[in-house]
């Protein structure tokens, strides 16, 4: 592969969102947070509450991640990304109150390319199944809210080099569909 | 009459909850291997040598392939001449808690469908019990991830679908489950029984060995079909595009009833785990 590489460390800008387009390739370094299907839950129901949230998601990137346990010695069990659709009700409350990237697998549905348009966000993807690699470039992983769920906990996770690519931009542009356009034979 | 303890089958399921989920079968990594030499996407060929490296490293640390460990299901064989000291379920569900907890495997099991508290430990697993002639005691530990089993469906057909009808529904059903499911995927087709056998029927089919043809020339002939028009679907290695977006297709037909063609596509990620112990 020839393309260049987009070095990102959050949290990022609206500037940085909207010059990311789909097929982009991400190198992530700097602090990301994990959650999905439960913890995106009480997130949105804190802010229908309009209480404060665990942590600040301004610039953020969340990765719908729950990782295996740790084994001895190492700082996060395998930690691929989980089916992102899950989080397509919650993610534009998300948006709206300033998050800017999601890192997931699987397309988005209309509500979240929409308020991705809206408040500027981006959607990456990282290879589902690959966990125990991706693994590697998690440096240091901590929880930071809802211990109680387990895997599900929200937790501040370090990376170096953390490789993605972007599958839907902020305008519209939608990877999945450039890609199997190219391969579908009819 | 053969008697073997609980505790032993306890000590086995652990062990292979364990390996089921660290050690990708040869079969699988091998076709991995295979369709990447035949992958025409760069963006694929990237995909695909993620996975391999992926399986590498899981086997040489001895940590799960997919962070999804998955739900517990085993399909155990129970030879006639075969006995259990103790009680069968209470073995293997003990089993799963310990090599869940011992292995560093996700618990990913809440007690309640809707009120969602986690079990803790993984338990309870799924159990398929069949009793089979002889002195087998065989037990297969599946772990079942929960993003490829969201994208499988049962679907009541007419007789009068006839075979252009449950073609064209599994097909589809790959088709709209695009990048979800991991792709690449191993597709489990159910054709026949009731509706609950036809759902069994497409998991048990994901047990077969890849590269096996089917034993009849009519459904080996259908399963390179129905893999051929998958694989011209464009999806790809996790729906980005590409020409392998399954590894195989595999059938497991059943005698119905004259009103009914049932049919059931239980899809498998591309982390396809499965392994077996003769007790």
């Amino acid at each position: 592969m020839a393309e260049d590489i987009i070095k990102l460390t959050p949290p990022i800008t609206d500037e940085i969102v909207a010059s990311l387009k789909a097929g982009d390739r991400v190198s992530i370094t700097g602090v990301i947070y994990s959650a999905r299907d439960a913890a995106h839950k009480r997130l949105v129901d804190l802010i229908e509450k309009g209480e404060e949230l665990p942590i600040d998601i301004k610039g953020q990137i969340i990765y719908y991640m729950g990782p295996s346990p740790a084994k001895p010695g190492h700082a996060i069990g395998s930690a691929g990304p989980t089916t992102s659709y899950r989080m397509d009700a919650y993610s534009p409350t998300l948006n709206e109150h300033g998050l800017k990237g999601a890192i997931g697998k699987g397309a988005r549905g209309p509500e979240v390319v929409e308020a991705m348009k809206k408040y500027k966000g981006v959607y990456f993807t990282a290879t589902g199944g690959a966990a125990a690699l991706i693994s590697q470039s998690i440096k240091k992983a901590d929880i930071v809210a809802y211990e109680d769920l387990g895997a599900e906990a929200i937790r501040r996770l370090e990376v170096e080099d953390f490789r993605c690519i972007v599958a839907q931009d902020c305008h519209g542009g939608n990877y999945y569909e450039i890609g199997v356009n190219e391969y579908r034979r009819d | 009459m053969r008697s073997i303890p609980a505790d032993k089958i306890t000590e086995a399921v652990a062990k292979l909850c364990m390996d089921a989920n660290y050690y990708l079968g040869d079969d699988v990594y091998q076709a991995l291997k295979n369709y990447r030499d035949k992958e025409e996407s760069p963006v694929a060929i990237e995909l695909l040598d993620q996975c391999i490296r992926n399986a590498d490293i899981a086997r040489s640390s001895e940590v799960p392939i997919c962070q999804d460990t998955g739900f517990a299901v085993f399909f155990v064989e129970q030879g006639d001449q075969v006995c259990v000291d103790g009680n069968l379920k209470d073995a293997i569900s003990k089993g799963v808690a310990k090599g869940y907890t011992d292995g560093y495997l996700r618990k990913s099991i809440v007690e309640d469908p809707l009120r969602r508290k986690n079990t803790g430990d993984n338990t309870p697993p799924i159990i398929w019990i069949d009793p089979v002639p002889g002195e087998t005691f065989r037990i297969t530990c599946a772990p079942k991830g929960g993003g490829s089993e969201n994208m499988s469906e049962v679907k009541m057909l007419k007789p009068s679908d006839g075979e252009d009808g449950v073609k064209n529904f599994v097909v589809d059903r790959i088709k709209r489950s695009g990048a979800n499911p991991c792709p690449p995927v191993i597709v489990g087709v159910g054709i026949g029984g009731t509706y609950d056998k036809c759902a069994w029927l497409s998991k048990k089919a994901l047990l077969r060995e890849l590269g096996s043809k089917h034993p009849d020339p009519y459904y080996a002939e259908m399963e390179e079909e129905l893999l051929n028009r998958i694989n011209n679907l464009g999806i790809g290695p996790q729906g980005l595009g590409g020409r392998t977006t399954a590894l195989a297709v595999f059938i497991e037909a059943h005698p119905c009833h004259i009103a009914s063609l049932p049919a059931a596509v239980n899809v498998q990620c591309h982390a396809a785990r499965h392994k077996h112990v003769d007790l």
